[in-house]
Order: C-alpha cells, then sequence, then structure tokens
C-alpha cells in the first residue's frame, strides 16, 4: 500500500495522477472559449493532504427514483430514441465506487438544451428537461433512461457541431477524485471537427465514448450504451511504485 | 537524405501486446485502469449541477456563520458569469465529515463542508454560507492554516482548476502553513487570502493575467 505516513502517524492514501499524454489539457487553442479563461501558469504541485484525501458524502437523499428516467417529465413522454445508458463507476485501481452521486444533463433529440442562453432554433421538448441522477449500488453499478441527445451548432468556428454527449459529473470519496466529463456515442461522424473531443488526447479519447450494447438493448424499446467511468484511484495494491503519473 | 527501406533495426526484445496489462500473465506495473479524461461542464452546467441547498456548506443560522463572496475574472479583465465553484473543508475544530479521514469521520452540527455555488447571481458574484475551518495537520510535524479546497468549473475550462482559500486574518497560522510558504512569493499568497468583510470574507479568483491566482495541481 502506497501514500504517506505523516510524521503524527496518519497513513494517507496517495491518488495516482493520470500522465499528461492521457489527460485533457484544461485550455486547447481550438476551442477558443479557453484562450481567456484557461490558466496561463504552471500549477503548483499540492501534496495530497487531509482535505484532499477526503470528500463530502452525498447520499440519496439527494436523489428520487424518478430522477433516472429522463424519457418521462410533466406528464408525458419525450421524443426522440430511448436509449438505455448504463456501467460502472470504478477508480484505477479498479475497485467500484458504491453510493456515489452521478448527475447528468444533455440536449433534446434536436440537440437543444433547456437553458436560458441555447439559442438554437430546435424546438423544445415540453417533456424533456435534460438532467438526471443516480446513485450507484453497492457494485458502483449506475443506470438511467434517456433519449439519445442530438448534435448542436456552437459557433466555435463555422459550421462547428458538438457531437452527441451527455455531460456526467461524479464525486468519489475524495476532493482528489472529483470527475466532470462528457459521455460520447460510438462512431460519432463529428468528432473529427470537434475540438472539445479533440482536446482529449489521442491515446485515452476512446475512455470517452461508450459502447453499443445489443445484449441490454430492450426488445421493441430502448437501445442500450454502456460506459465505464474511471476516477482516480489510490494505488492501493501490493504492486506500488514510487513514481507518480509516469504510469499508464 | 537517402533512406534505405530495407534497412529495417532487428526487433530489441519479445513482441509485447500493446495493452501491456494483458498477454503475458504477469504484471510488470501496477493493474490500473485509465482514467475517464475530463471535458468542460459547458454553458449550459446549471441544467445538471443546480442545487437549491448548493450555497450552504453549513445550515443556515448556524452560529458562526460566515458569507464567502467573490467573483472570477478571466484574462481580459471580465466577469466569468457561468463558472461555477466548489468547496471542501474542515470544520471549525479541524476534523472533515468524511469516512475516508484516517482520523474518523467528524460530525459538527449544521455542517456539511461541502458547497457548490454558481457565479451567476447578479452582479456576477458567488457566495456560500460556512464556518470557518479549523487548523489541521500537515503530515509534516505542523499545521497547516485554515484553508478551504475549491474547484472551478466554467465553459472554457476542459478541467476543473483548483485552488485553496486562506483567511488574510489569520497571519501567524498562514505563516506556519507549508503550502503557502511553499510559494514563490508574497504576490502570489495574496492571491489566496480572503479578506474580511461585514459578514464574512470575499475573495475573487483571476484566472489569467497579471493577478491570475496560484492554482493547484492535485
Amino acid at each position: 500500500m502506497t501514500g504517506t505516513t505523516t510524521a503524527s502517524g496518519l497513513h494517507l492514501p496517495r491518488y495516482h495522477r493520470e500522465a499528461p499524454e492521457l489527460r485533457t489539457p484544461v485550455g486547447f487553442p481550438d476551442y477558443k472559449s479557453t484562450a481567456l479563461r484557461a490558466p496561463l501558469r504552471t500549477p503548483v504541485d499540492l501534496p495530497q493532504r487531509l482535505t484532499e484525501i477526503t470528500g463530502p458524502v452525498l447520499g440519496e437523499d439527494r436523489v428520487k427514483p424518478e430522477d433516472a428516467d429522463l424519457t418521462l417529465r410533466r406528464g408525458g413522454e419525450a421524443v426522440g430514441q430511448r436509449i438505455l445508458v448504463y456501467g460502472r463507476v470504478l477508480d484505477s485501481d479498479g475497485r467500484p465506487v458504491p453510493d456515489a452521486l452521478v448527475e447528468v444533463w444533455q440536449a433534446n433529440a434536436g440537440g437543444r438544451y433547456r437553458h436560458a442562453v441555447d439559442s438554437f432554433p430546435a424546438p423544445l421538448d415540453p417533456h424533456f428537461d435534460g438532467l438526471g441522477r443516480v446513485i450507484t449500488d453497492s457494485l458502483g453499478r449506475y443506470e438511467f433512461m434517456t433519449i439519445k441527445p442530438g448534435a448542436y451548432p456552437w459557433g466555435n468556428h463555422h459550421n462547428a457541431w458538438r457531437p452527441a454527449h451527455i455531460h456526467f459529473s461524479l464525486f468519489g470519496r475524495a476532493f482528489t477524485q472529483r470527475l466532470v466529463t462528457q459521455m460520447y456515442f460510438p462512431d460519432d461522424p463529428l468528432f473529427g471537427q470537434d475540438p472539445i473531443f479533440n482536446a482529449i488526447p489521442v491515446a485515452a479519447r476512446h475512455r470517452a465514448i461508450s459502447r453499443y450494447d445489443l445484449s441490454r438493448t430492450q426488445d421493441n424499446w430502448a437501445l442500450a450504451f454502456e460506459w465505464d467511468i474511471v476516477l482516480r484511484g489510490s494505488d492501493q495494491t501490493p504492486f506500488e511504485t514510487e513514481d507518480d503519473g509516469d504510469i499508464a | 537524405m537517402t533512406v534505405n527501406p530495407l534497412d529495417v533495426p532487428d526487433a530489441t526484445g519479445p513482441y509485447q501486446p500493446r495493452s501491456g496489462q494483458r498477454g503475458t500473465g504477469f504484471l510488470t506495473e501496477p493493474f490500473r485502469l485509465g482514467v475517464t479524461p475530463s471535458a468542460t461542464v459547458g454553458p449550459y452546467l446549471a441544467i445538471g449541477l443546480t442545487w437549491p441547498d448548493g450555497a450552504w456548506a453549513a445550515a443556515e443560522g448556524t452560529e458562526g456563520g460566515i458569507w464567502i463572496r467573490g467573483r472570477v475574472y478571466d484574462g481580459a479583465g471580465d466577469l466569468v458569469p457561468d463558472a461555477m465553484l466548489e468547496t471542501w473543508q474542515a470544520d471549525p475544530e479541524g476534523g472533515l465529515a468524511s469516512p475516508e479521514d484516517p482520523r474518523g469521520a467528524s460530525v459538527y452540527p449544521g455542517f456539511r463542508g461541502y458547497s457548490r455555488v454558481p457565479t451567476v447571481e447578479p452582479p456576477g458574484e458567488f457566495a456560500l454560507f460556512t464556518l470557518k475551518p479549523g487548523r489541521l495537520p500537515d503530515g509534516e510535524g505542523g499545521l497547516q492554516a485554515p484553508h478551504i479546497d475549491v474547484s472551478l468549473f466554467a465553459r472554457g475550462l476542459l478541467d476543473r482548476v483548483v485552488t485553496r482559500i486562506y483567511f488574510a486574518d489569520e497571519a501567524d497560522a498562514n505563516a506556519e502553513d507549508v503550502v503557502l510558504q511553499s510559494l514563490p512569493s508574497d504576490e502570489a499568497r495574496q492571491t489566496l487570502l480572503a479578506t474580511p468583510t461585514d459578514d464574512g470574507y470575499r475573495l475573487d479568483f483571476y484566472l489569467q493575467g497579471d493577478r491570475e491566482t496560484v492554482f493547484f495541481a492535485v
């Protein structure tokens, strides 16, 4: 078990940091909004201490059963291709992350978000608000029913279209593990021109793409997509290394 | 330069499958799954990440409660009106409401220790209600100064950026804090010091520029 034992005898885990060539950079020139927002100075290394290796416990009380079905809102059915999205939340040591809050949000089938600043002239769907919340089970599994989001234009460059995606927000056990990301769908023809997708280093892009799953596809009802999400692990295996950040 | 197409170096070792973790039957490195890459929260984060009780790291009315307010600025000096801050901190006795704390999870009445606030409130401010944290062991035999860990999310940031809030009126504790003292200059330390106000503290964050906030890699 790696980590550090402090002078006061506390053993603290050390959360592995993915190598830079496998991590999304904060800024990416082709994504124009990063130009004035992504910090320009090199971040200062912050050794992981008590505040960093702990995190809030956010439980069941934040989630209602109906939050797992985005297709039924305000007394009606959302328009679009029904999909089941499911998977596991794991840490990079391969351990499931149980009882974890998963928050998702997305555009409707026409590519429109129910948000004041979205002016894309695709219709809003009265029965779709685009918000889902679930808690992972004891094996780290999550699933929700939704509709496949549409692609939408966003003005980053001429004819810029976001590939269909679902936003995911995850807490692990520790501040260090916090992750907000986007899930994509297989073989999207819009990947090539999307700087948000292409900001992910080539070697890690496949980790952001879900897999179509015929076995979970529901006959006469909904397609299924599987997506496992991996948070940073704490190297708590017998095969340890003192190097940080150089192991893929 | 002439290249001989038949000049191919001999292999220097046995073929290794690219996965590295399968095929030989032996692990040469720690077993590790690839961490899911982050992505921006985008402009529509309010749909998914709005909590009615987000601002209340301490319950409304908790004795000793303070408001921490501030703004987020971009490299042009403009307000960032679509950012979100999350904060995580110890309670006033230095305990953490987390079972991951090797000292044990603390329970402090009315205290959650976590807040999530947008910067959309007019005029582009965030405001969170909390208790001033106590000091924590720094792992090097000393104590950390009271601090709050901050994750900042926004459109135009492909990953969260992490910083800390310290308190300008904790000069003695700050002078002993290993993180603050590791920073290169007073100017850098200053970017993390919240200053007292009528009902708490105030700290603005600068994503870029001369006053760029010190951000941390955790």
